[in-house]
């Protein structure tokens, strides 16, 4: 129990706190309280919840049934620009906020993806998931939308190269969280 | 969604089919990954709801739209950076911005880093890489995301 409340000694406070900020708010109507918790935590949460667990499992499975050969020789050390392309590719089909990458992020660098491909895989998160690309096109068009990824993607590739090198010379790794 | 959900329910009923004990067993792991994180997730989403409630679209607007030249770059690049913003409110924000006359380098210098840099999730992301690891990844993030805003303006300016 202690090492629990230790471990979110900055959450658990933020927590108790809006939860009372916000039965204060109902029971006094104060609007901008319920504004905060209506319009935007609920929403929020209404997309985590439903798709994070959801995400975990997928995680889990992943983790039971791919041996870690198969990851290592795919998007390992040695897999070149095929590696590249292929976390790219896990990258963009998903959907989900950058937090949800995370975890992600764990599971391949456990299976043996390299550090660099880790860090590609992220960016390519952020940058061109196809679901936000929809949206994007929609609404700022197709020129800058493509011209947009073509010039992320080699930016990208560099800062996860950076990240790679980085990390595996300082000895760093992922946590489960 | 709905595609995932439906996605991940055959995959667990097909795992099911061919070795129920370790199809729990990966259930079970990936559910206790996802309860030893979510302290964290609800106290950053509820900072960010909290912030979120005070950068309006009305307040994004003031702040993109009207400073010119260089100022623009620095205040899509910070709010870029600390805003986290879904999608279905950044993309129509920047539709409206680029109608009302605000250059496509700076949309893209907003979008970039709205979506690589984090410093609201820094907490999460400290929590699987480690704080230096983080800042690291932010701030050449945050670098690349000004070189790709640099290089649309160029395009732009060229075409």
């Amino acid at each position: 129990m202690k090492t629990i409340l230790k471990k979110y000694k900055f959450d658990f406070p933020v927590i108790i706190a809006f939860a009372v900020f916000t039965a204060g708010s109902f029971y006094f109507h104060f609007h901008t309280g319920i504004q905060i918790f209506e319009d935007n935590f609920w929403m929020f949460l209404k997309e985590m919840i439903l798709v994070l667990p959801v995400m975990f499992i997928l995680i889990g499975l992943f983790d039971v049934w791919i041996p870690k050969e198969k990851v290592q020789k795919h998007i390992g050390e040695a897999s070149g620009i095929k590696g590249i392309l292929l976390v790219m590719l896990l990258a963009f089909i998903q959907a989900g906020p950058l937090y949800a990458a995370f975890p992600v992020a764990y599971l391949l660098w456990k299976k043996g993806c390299s550090p660099a491909n880790v860090f590609i895989y992220l960016s390519a998160f952020t940058t061109a998931k196809i679901p936000m690309i929809t949206f994007e096109i929609g609404f700022l068009g197709l020129k800058f939308s493509l011209l947009r990824i073509l010039i992320t993607i080699p930016v990208f590739v560099l800062v996860g190269i950076i990240m790679g090198k980085y990390f595996k010379r300082n000895n760093c790794k992922i946590n489960e969280a | 969604m709905i595609s995932i959900v439906i996605l991940t329910a055959v995959l667990v009923f097909i795992s099911l089919i061919v070795d129920q004990r370790k199809t729990i067993k990966g259930i079970q792991k990936g559910l206790k990954q996802f309860l030893k994180i979510l302290p964290t997730l609800l106290s950053v989403i509820i900072i960010i709801s909290i912030a979120l409630h005070f950068v309006s679209s009305e307040v994004l607007m003031h702040y993109l739209g009207e400073n010119a030249g260089w100022a623009a770059y620095v205040s899509a690049a910070l709010i870029g950076s600390i805003a986290l913003l879904p999608g279905f409110i950044a993309y129509p924000v920047a539709g409206i911005l680029v109608k009302s006359g605000v250059g496509y380098a700076v949309i893209a210098v907003f979008i970039t880093t709205l979506m690589m840099v984090g410093v609201l999730t820094i907490p999460i992301e400290a929590k699987y890489f480690g704080m230096k690891t983080t800042l690291l990844r932010n701030v050449l993030s945050f670098c690349g995301a000004i070189l790709v805003g640099a290089v649309m303006a160029f395009i732009y300016y060229l075409i």
